[in-house]
């Protein structure tokens, strides 16, 4: 190993990089915008659900049914239905999300010692949203049936009753459950695996696919250096976007950082290795720039987005699924990196992530060498 | 014409089906990623593994926690009497709650006072704890409303005390409220859009880079005669890989489809008039295959999480929700769930299509003349 003929190396790399104004342009502006629209734009919070209300009672009764279901901050009613036709229509044109539907004898069925009926349909095509809708429905009529029961106590004499259970909620890492503060940090590990791969997987092929690859192979450089020199700049690169991504989670966003910096760095810095490694195998592998960029999206980009638990909690996907979770590297940083952001935890809690994203990177360098020089000859 | 056609589509198919690693790549990238989005992509909260602190140990606390266990919502991991081992699970992500009733909890029940459960969630997730607390809410609601009862009924006596009311919920369109009926279909435009933009903005800046596009240049070919003989192949890799997901969406995860066949044949056609278009619009700005690649990120991402496949465009700022209008996947989505799960046809999707044909239009009519200023 040479570290002149290593400059050498990183120096036309950086020449490559400095030349094309707009790739390098890309590289910054993407993880920017990304952080940008996870931050101001996306929320998987609900609130304001549009509903419409069909009250065929009219009572004084329903009226306030209707009007604790308009009142909470959940729900906002868009139409005043008189039939289910209207209501189906509204709810397949999606002006409603749901539809709540007092029957005409309600405060009959109120007065009487079984519980009244009334309808709440939803469009559950969008699961989630229509769960968490539906908790908040079950939650208005909670109440409301409370009040029912207690004031029918209170005429037969009784003061009011206090509420048997109360349920003292807290939510610890990220209080006011904002999910900026969890998708920031697992966003950062995902828009490093993305830019590492896009970066380097072309690199490589591009040499082999204009046949600059010949001429390098007729100087003295070794593989090893030559494979170094060319990682050299994106890392560079790399570390740049990973600053800006935590700057902006910082003062733009401020997303809390309970622990240590240095420890989010040095981590990044594996990862990113590791990352950068795995786009040159590819473009190593493919010698192809079309198959490469495809390549690069099944194995680095996907896996990421998808199986990293940055947005999809791992938990909740099937025990296959889950086992599978454990080969992607990201998931480790995006364990590692919520860690620090929002428990504060140290490297005695991370040892074992960070032990497998140092093998992760280890092992992806060392094919990334042999593959290499196995090419060469 | 038709002859120059022919033989540019030839010339792009064998392009396109000679490297074997590439062939490989065009049908195996879709049934990677519909399985891994049809599996993993999931947000259905279900057994939640959580630490029990009961200190209280009452017949009252224990039938609070097993309905809590009975839900299916909550898996009890750990019972332990020490709340610092609890926190140490949350710590370590083994727990992502806890619930914890204090000493007195039955006594506060029986002597008709306000009795306390306390329930602590893994934030790190937000989504996965709100639904959580949801469902802690529910649970611990439903006990106290049949406490309340018995006690109202106790003080009434012969009188039975009113129940108030009972929703009865009905979801349509995807009765078990299964998030994979919802993500599935979707998925189609998602890897349709990915597949047919990196290949085709591929296509015209490979030619600059090799240095074929010479060849192509000094040939009586036309702007347009070119531009189709690009698009053809890559909208039959389209056209397949949307039959491809489609078929195992339908029969591998079971999700339904209940509108017309026909029907989203025509709107993937106007849909890849678009994506391919946009795509070769990149290939003829782009100097290098690298710089096309970048770019057809810098568009796929913002297209992918605007669109509304997993975050709702209702919840965007509006000035955002507007900026979802010029969004491609926006309309194709809307389809896509229209006919696979509304069982939707044109007289409720037309508006979709049309914006999608506008945009194809559109979008074809720019990168032809773009082409044509590239050429001369």
């Amino acid at each position: 190993m040479n570290l002149r003929r290593v400059r050498a190396v990183a120096r036309k790399e950086f020449l490559h990089i400095r030349r094309d104004p707009r790739s390098l342009g890309m590289a910054i502006a993407i993880p920017m915008l990304m952080l940008m629209l996870f931050g101001y734009a996306l929320t998987l919070d609900v609130d304001n659900v549009p509903i419409a209300v069909w009250d065929q009672s009219g009572s004084p009764e329903s009226r306030e049914l209707v009007s604790r279901f308009d009142g909470s901050r959940y729900f906002a009613v868009r139409l005043r239905a008189t039939g289910y036709a209207e209501i189906e229509r509204a709810i397949e044109s999606g002006t409603v999300l749901a539809a709540v539907v007092v029957p005409r004898d309600f405060s009959s069925l109120l007065a009487g010692s079984r519980a009244a009926p009334v309808q709440f349909l939803i469009d559950g095509s969008d699961s989630n949203t229509a769960s968490i809708a539906l908790g908040y429905a079950e939650g208005v009529a909670r109440a409301y049936s409370r009040d029912v029961a207690a004031r029918a106590a209170r005429i037969g004499g009784e003061r009011s009753m206090p509420e048997p259970i109360e349920v003292r909620s807290r939510v610890w890492f990220n209080a006011d459950r904002e999910s900026k503060n969890y998708i920031i940090p697992g966003l950062i590990a995902v828009i490093m695996m993305v830019i590492a791969a896009m970066l380097t997987s072309l690199t490589v092929a591009k040499e082999w696919e204009q046949g600059t690859m010949e001429q390098l192979i007729s100087t003295p450089v070794t593989s090893r250096e030559l494979l170094l020199g060319k990682l050299v700049p994106y890392f560079a690169l790399g570390m740049l976007d990973v600053v800006l991504a935590v700057g902006m989670g910082e003062f733009l966003f401020h997303v809390p950082l309970r622990g240590s910096l240095f420890l989010l760095f040095g981590m990044a810095a594996v990862f990113l290795a590791g990352g950068l490694s795995l786009g040159m195998l590819i473009s190593i592998v493919t010698r192809s720039q079309l198959v490469a960029s495809q390549l690069a999206i099944v194995l680095t980009f996907l896996p990421a987005f998808l199986l990293s638990g940055f947005v999809y909690a791992i938990g909740n996907m099937p025990v296959v699924i889950q086992g599978f979770t454990y080969a992607i590297p990201a998931r480790y940083l995006v364990v590692i990196l919520k860690g620090i952001y929002l428990k504060g935890v140290g490297i005695t809690v991370l040892w074992m992530d960070a032990a497998m994203l140092a093998a992760f990177g280890a092992a992806v360098v060392a094919l990334a060498d042999r593959k290499f020089r196995k090419k060469l000859m | 014409m038709g002859e120059r056609i022919r033989h540019m589509l030839v010339k792009e198919f064998l392009q396109l089906f000679r490297d074997p690693k590439l062939r490989r790549m065009v049908l195996l990238m879709p049934l990677v990623q519909v399985m891994v989005f049809g599996y993993a992509v999931t947000t259905d909260v279900r057994r939640v593994p959580t630490a029990v602190v009961d200190f209280d140990g009452s017949v009252s606390s224990r039938d609070l926690l097993s309905r809590f266990s009975a839900s299916g919502y909550f898996r009890f991991v750990s019972r332990t009497r020490d709340p610092d081992e609890a926190s140490r699970l949350l710590d370590e992500g083994k727990a992502g709650a806890i619930l914890r009733i204090d000493e007195g909890f039955a006594q506060d029940l029986r002597a008709g006072r306000t009795a306390l459960l306390q329930v602590i969630v893994d934030g790190t997730d937000s989504n996965t704890a709100g639904i959580v607390l949801d469902y802690s809410g529910r649970i611990a609601g439903e006990y106290s409303g049949q406490v309340l009862l018995a006690r109202l009924s106790r003080l009434l006596g012969a009188v039975p005390p009113r129940k108030g009311i009972e929703l009865v919920p009905r979801a349509w369109f995807n009765e078990n409220l299964e998030s994979r009926n919802f993500y599935v279909p979707g998925v189609i435009a998602l890897i349709v859009m990915l597949i047919t933009l990196t290949l085709s903005s591929m296509a015209v800046v490979r030619e600059k880079e090799v240095g074929t596009i010479e060849q192509i240049l000094v040939s009586p070919i036309t702007p347009a005669e070119f531009i189709l003989g690009k698009t053809l192949p890559f909208a039959l890799v389209g056209y397949a890989d949307v039959l491809m997901i489609a078929g195992i969406g339908v029969f591998w995860f079971d999700v339904p489809i209940r509108g017309s066949l026909p029907l989203l044949l025509l709107a993937t056609t106007f849909y890849l008039m678009t994506t391919l278009g946009i795509g070769l619009f990149i290939s003829t700005v782009s100097g290098t295959q690298q710089q096309a690649m970048m770019t057809v990120f810098f568009f796929y991402f913002p297209a992918v999480l605007l669109s509304g496949f997993m975050f709702p465009i209702a919840n965007m700022p509006v000035l955002v929700q507007y900026l979802t209008y010029v969004n491609p996947l926006r309309y194709f989505l809307i389809v896509l769930r229209g006919i696979f799960l509304k069982g939707a046809g044109p007289e409720t999707l037309w508006p979709q299509m049309a914006a999608l044909l506008v945009m194809g239009l559109v979008t074809l009519y720019f990168t032809t003349r773009r082409f044509r200023k590239t050429l001369s």
